[in-house]
């Protein structure tokens, strides 16, 4: 399909254009409606564009597709390439759904210097999904960094409070990893011969030596891990998402984090195999480490935008315990990328709902507030959904994400991660339910105290209900039928752990005999106990796919 | 030798024309009428273009010293493009303070622009230089009109006191390199840079040549304000009016890192040991203590200041690297541009050049009672009043920083790039850490343009050329940020192909001495 090919690039153009054209000086845009529509159209657009994009998409076809190329400074080896496989595609989905809603959010929450604040909204969207359409490393470093400048001036200019200190920290810890990734990348690139195609970088960084890829992979992580964030990285993220108006939390904790899972997931995973097996239980701790740890910061904190902060480095911590997980079906990774979607979708909804309150209360104090349910009865039902949603309850979208992973790491072989970490990641979640429910029980049940009101205390406006039932319905649809998604991934994560996974000793021992390791016969065995135990949820979970291995034994030893 | 001579001059086109510009500008601003005396800007424009033009028509030169001459060409044509941009940021039409022709005493004028064109002659010069006498005298060719330009700049007795203290300083500098080429002639017996060369490969472990090399070297440290010489920078471009001070971070800057190459190509990449050491530790040095120091400063120039000298770190990085081919195992570079060290110089030159030049001229353009704005807290707010120019300092402040797509970015991947093809893993992880201290002081140049509100009372001066100036410079570098790749070319030409010919030359000598020992 040649002719489509140029859908992608329209993907990062037209919301680029149209916040280039919003800065002209025309009279249309001297109206804040005006430029808010604008904004609005400009990504429905898109994000009927990314609709024309799934469509065109053959999910039994070849990993990368409507690809394309344009050069750039062909002197380098530097070149624009794009395309998509199926995981990239359900995060640009994610990416083109969300920002309409995170346009139709602001409409009241911004009233000043609304120009400068939809070019940066439509800045970013551009940047994040050119991260996702990358085929050529240099294209996505180009919109990864980029996405630090629009969420900078967004903190910065239309935050809260101490909004200055939590944009300089937000830029600067998170430029500081990256220009590591920089120097990774360069390097893996001179071993490519200058050519920053991914194919080329996967080959050059699998044929260096085990020292060599350590170095490439915690430089590459010294990037992805603060995005991530993953323990003790994390500490950025708590201030610029409290700081952060609703919007930049919204696409902070929906998109932009998946780019740091994500990076891991496209570029280190298949790049340095032999370091990811041997720095995977060292992740692994330390994902643990901030499963548990930040949900116990979760617990004690009062301001509800900053526990939701918290929340969202536990629950990348599943995700990247899935990615690490490295097990024979790639369950864990299915789960990781079902995650990353899942996360976006819940707890973005949590930060729109909070910014909700903010705007008619302004403030966020679990102390000032209680018995919410009485006074705004829908605004309440959408919360406690999310928080639901974002607990993990069985039909919703979290707990089909939370359990992958989990049964992934269960599942990993024992030189990767293993039961411990599954089990002490576990807890996680039952502290992630306290915290959770601890919240709504305070805000929303108990006996009835508001703060002060400005203005009559009205419950979600018709606008405010389209924003959050739209999350919903792709929250209940993903957590009652998730092998819409999970189905479409096979391929496309199966390439991108194999290198991995094809130097583990059982895979090299099953290479070299030809027979398969009777690890894996006990780790079948384990999945099947998984699937008709308890925990199963007849047709509609998705555990056909531990059935029906997706990998051909011959794509794993490959 | 006379028709030596006459190939060499015939390369000096673009020289002669500028210095012929330079003293019509000095006759016309003598003239009494006031609009004869204005026109001298136009003489100085017209004079840019056509030395512009006339080296970009030019060949490159076919003899030179240790066989770079082929960044002659290429810095001929971009410092006279350069030259523009600053003529324009150097022009105003107000009567306050700044530039000499704006003032109403008839007996300033013309000279300012002569002298800025007699500077910009001695970096043309420079490049081409292939003896030490031609070499120490371009250099002071650029330094010596620099010194009065700070002076007359500014009508502020900060100004004066930086010109002095750049003036001794300089004279200083331009003592230890001259110690140092009397040391170079000493050893070798010529002070034609090939026949230096030539000696120096015959006779590798020569200590005098080595001392006079490295003093040389840390004498040209001055022009590029590099550790240990980097004193003077802060205090000179702060006193300094800020188009001159734009001026400052360029024009000197590029004399010494041509210098700089001319001198070390005596000795040849890779370089010896020891020299490697040197240059590789100043250029650590130099770029920890730029963003260090930057880090504390109040004053946006000489936050700027201390950005040049860590700017100046990075770029020894390439000067280390030399051109390619002269290091075995960079295969590479046949296919790609990066490995070539002395284009990526070249071309972050240009890069930096534009970056740094827009920040200044939008502190040109602003005033605070009277004076200049300096401080974050007169750039504050600036969205508010000049989106134009905030815009301009945005882009300026984030090229600097290397962040994609501007053409900073473009920049670091060539020098790091090609900092890696020759091994030098650990420089480019020091390099990259230092870009992200940077980022701790020019985010808030770029935050205090957004975020505050205004705070002081700032004007903007009525300057059309200067704003065009600033503008001109933030949309080159985004452009050159897309598509640098021809400047990217010509840079790796200019830093290339003579090299070649220089091997050519190497190996005709080769064989001639075979010829006569046979």
């Amino acid at each position: 399909m040649p002719t489509q090919s140029f859908i992608l690039p329209l993907l990062v153009l037209v919301p680029l254009i149209a916040g280039l054209v919003m800065l002209l000086p025309l009279p249309m845009f001297n109206d804040r409606r005006n430029i808010f529509h604008w904004a609005l159209l400009a990504t429905l657009a898109t994000f009927a564009l990314s609709l024309k994009m799934a469509f065109a998409f053959d999910f039994h076809g070849p990993t990368f597709q409507l690809r394309g190329l344009t050069p750039w400074v062909s002197q380098f080896g530097l070149q624009f390439g794009w395309g998509v496989d199926a995981i990239s595609l359900w995060l640009i989905l994610l990416t083109t759904f969300l920002m309409p809603i995170v346009v139709l959010s602001s409409l009241t929450a911004i009233t000043e210097r609304s120009r400068e604040y939809y070019f940066w909204l439509l800045l970013i969207q551009a940047a994040m999904t050119g991260t996702f359409i990358a085929t050529d490393i240099i294209f996505f470093y180009i919109c990864f960094e980029f996405t630090l400048v629009p969420l900078y001036f967004l903190i910065g200019v239309f935050g809260s409070g101490d909004r200055l200190r939590a944009a300089a920290v937000f830029f600067i810890y998170t430029f500081t990893g990256s220009m590591l990734t920089f120097a990774a990348v360069l390097y893996v690139a001179y071993h490519a011969g200058w050519n920053f195609d991914i194919e080329a970088m996967y080959g050059a960084a699998r044929s260096l030596s085990g020292t060599e890829q350590a170095w490439v992979f915690l430089a590459l992580m010294a990037g992805f891990a603060v995005k991530v964030p993953i323990w003790p990285l994390h500490t950025w993220l708590p201030l610029a998402h409290t700081e952060a108006p609703t919007a930049g939390s919204v696409i902070l904790a929906g998109v932009l984090l998946k780019l740091g899972t994500y990076g891991i997931l496209r570029f280190v995973l298949p790049m340095c195999p032999l370091a990811v097996l041997e720095y995977a239980p060292c992740v692994g701790i330390m994902a643990v480490c901030g499963i548990i740890l930040t949900a116990l910061i979760c617990w004690v904190q009062t301001d509800i935008k900053r526990l939701i902060a918290y929340s969202s480095v536990s629950h990348l911590g599943f995700c990247v315990l899935g990615l690490f997980a490295l097990d024979r079906l790639d369950i864990g990774a299915h789960g990781a990328v079902m995650y990353m979607v899942n996360h976006g979708l819940s707890t973005g909804a949590l930060f729109l709902c909070v910014g909700m309150i903010y705007e008619r209360f302004h403030t966020r104090d679990m102390e000032e507030m209680s018995g919410l349910g009485r006074s705004l009865p829908v605004w309440s039902s959408f919360m406690v959904f999310f928080v639901l949603a974002s607990v993990g309850l069985p039909g919703l979208n979290g707990f089909v994400g939370e359990f992958l992973t989990l049964l992934g790491a269960f599942c990993s072989p024992p030189e990767v991660l293993g039961m411990v970490y599954a089990a002490v990641a576990g807890l996680g979640l039952i502290f992630g339910a306290i915290y959770l429910l601890y919240m709504v029980g305070r805000v929303i049940f108990g006996p009835t105290k508001l703060p002060h009101v400005h203005g009559k205390l009205n419950d979600l406006s018709g606008r405010e209900i389209v924003v959050l039932a739209p999350i919903a319905l792709a929250c209940l649809v993903l957590g009652l039928a998730p092998n819409l998604m999970l189905d479409t991934l096979d391929n496309s994560v199966a390439q991108l752990t194999g290198p991995a996974k094809s130097q583990l000793p059982a895979a090299v021992v099953q290479k070299e005999e030809g027979t398969e390791a009777p690890r894996h016969q006990g780790t079948e065995g384990l999945v099947a106990d998984a699937i008709g135990g308890p925990w199963s949820l007849g047709a509609s979970v998705p555990w056909c796919l531990c059935l029906d291995p997706p990998v051909p034994s011959s794509e794993v030893s490959r | 030798m006379s028709n030596l001579m006459v190939d060499k001059v015939a390369t000096l086109w673009p020289e002669m024309v500028m210095l012929a510009g330079a003293v019509a500008c000095l006759m016309t601003g003598l003239s009494s009428q006031a609009s004869r005396r204005r026109t001298v800007v136009w003489i100085a424009a017209a004079t840019l273009v056509i030395a512009g033009i006339i080296a970009a028509a030019g060949t490159a030169q076919a003899t030179s010293g240790v066989g770079l001459a082929g960044m002659a060409k290429f810095i001929k044509v971009a410092v006279a493009a350069v030259g523009l941009l600053l003529l324009m940021l150097n022009t105003s039409s107000t009567s306050q303070e700044g530039v000499a022709l704006m003032r109403d005493t008839p007996e300033l004028g013309g000279e300012f622009f002569a002298f800025f064109l007699c500077s910009l002659t001695g970096v043309m010069l420079t490049a081409g230089a292939d003896d030490l006498v031609w070499l120490f005298l371009a250099l002071e060719l650029t330094s010596l009109p620099t010194y009065v330009m700070v002076a007359m700049g500014r009508q502020k007795l900060e100004a004066r006191e930086s010109a002095v203290k750049y003036f001794f300083l300089g004279a200083m500098s331009a003592a230890l390199f001259l110690y140092g080429f009397a040391l170079l002639y000493g050893a070798a017996g010529s002070t034609q840079l090939a026949d230096i060369h030539q000696y120096a490969l015959d006779n590798p472990h020569d200590g005098l040549l080595m001392f006079g090399l490295v003093l040389a070297v840390v004498g040209i440290c001055f022009k590029i304000a590099a550790v240990p010489m980097h004193f003077y920078a802060a205090d000179v471009y702060q006193g300094a009016a800020s188009p001159v001070t734009a001026f400052l971070a360029f024009v000197p800057k590029s004399a010494g890192f041509l210098a700089l190459l001319l001198m070390l190509g005596i000795v040849g990449w890779p370089l010896p040991q020891p020299i490697a050491w040197l240059i590789a530790a100043i250029a650590v040095a130099t770029m920890t203590v730029g963003n260090v120091l930057g880090l504390v400063q109040s004053n946006v120039k000489r936050v700027l200041a201390y950005s040049s000298i860590a700017h100046s770190g990075y770029m020894l990085l390439g000067v280390l690297i030399g051109p390619p081919g002269s290091a075995p195992g960079s295969g590479n570079s046949a296919t790609s541009a990066i490995g070539n060290g002395v284009a990526a110089v070249l071309f972050y030159l240009l890069a930096y050049g534009f970056s740094t030049i827009a920040a200044f001229a939008v502190l040109a353009c602003l005033r605070v009672e009277n004076d200049e704005a300096q401080t974050y807290n007169d750039l504050a707010g600036l969205m508010q009043r000049r989106p134009a120019l905030a815009a301009v300092m945005v882009v300026a402040a984030l090229s600097l920083l290397g962040l994609p797509p501007m053409v900073g970015f473009l920049g670091k991947i060539y020098l790091f790039g090609s900092a890696l093809t020759q091994g030098y893993v650990v420089l480019v992880v020091i390099a990259v850490l230092n870009s992200a201290i940077s980022a701790g002081y020019y985010l808030p140049i770029a935050a205090s343009c957004i975020f505050s509100k205004p705070m002081r009372d700032v004007q903007t001066i009525e300057a059309p050329g200067r704003q065009a100036g600033a503008v001109l410079a933030a949309i080159l570098a985004v452009v050159l940020g897309f598509g640098g790749g021809k400047l990217v070319s010509s840079a790796n030409d200019a830093g290339r192909v003579v090299k070649q010919k220089h091997a050519d030359k190497v190996s005709q000598v080769d064989q001639e001495k075979q010829f006569t020992s046979q």
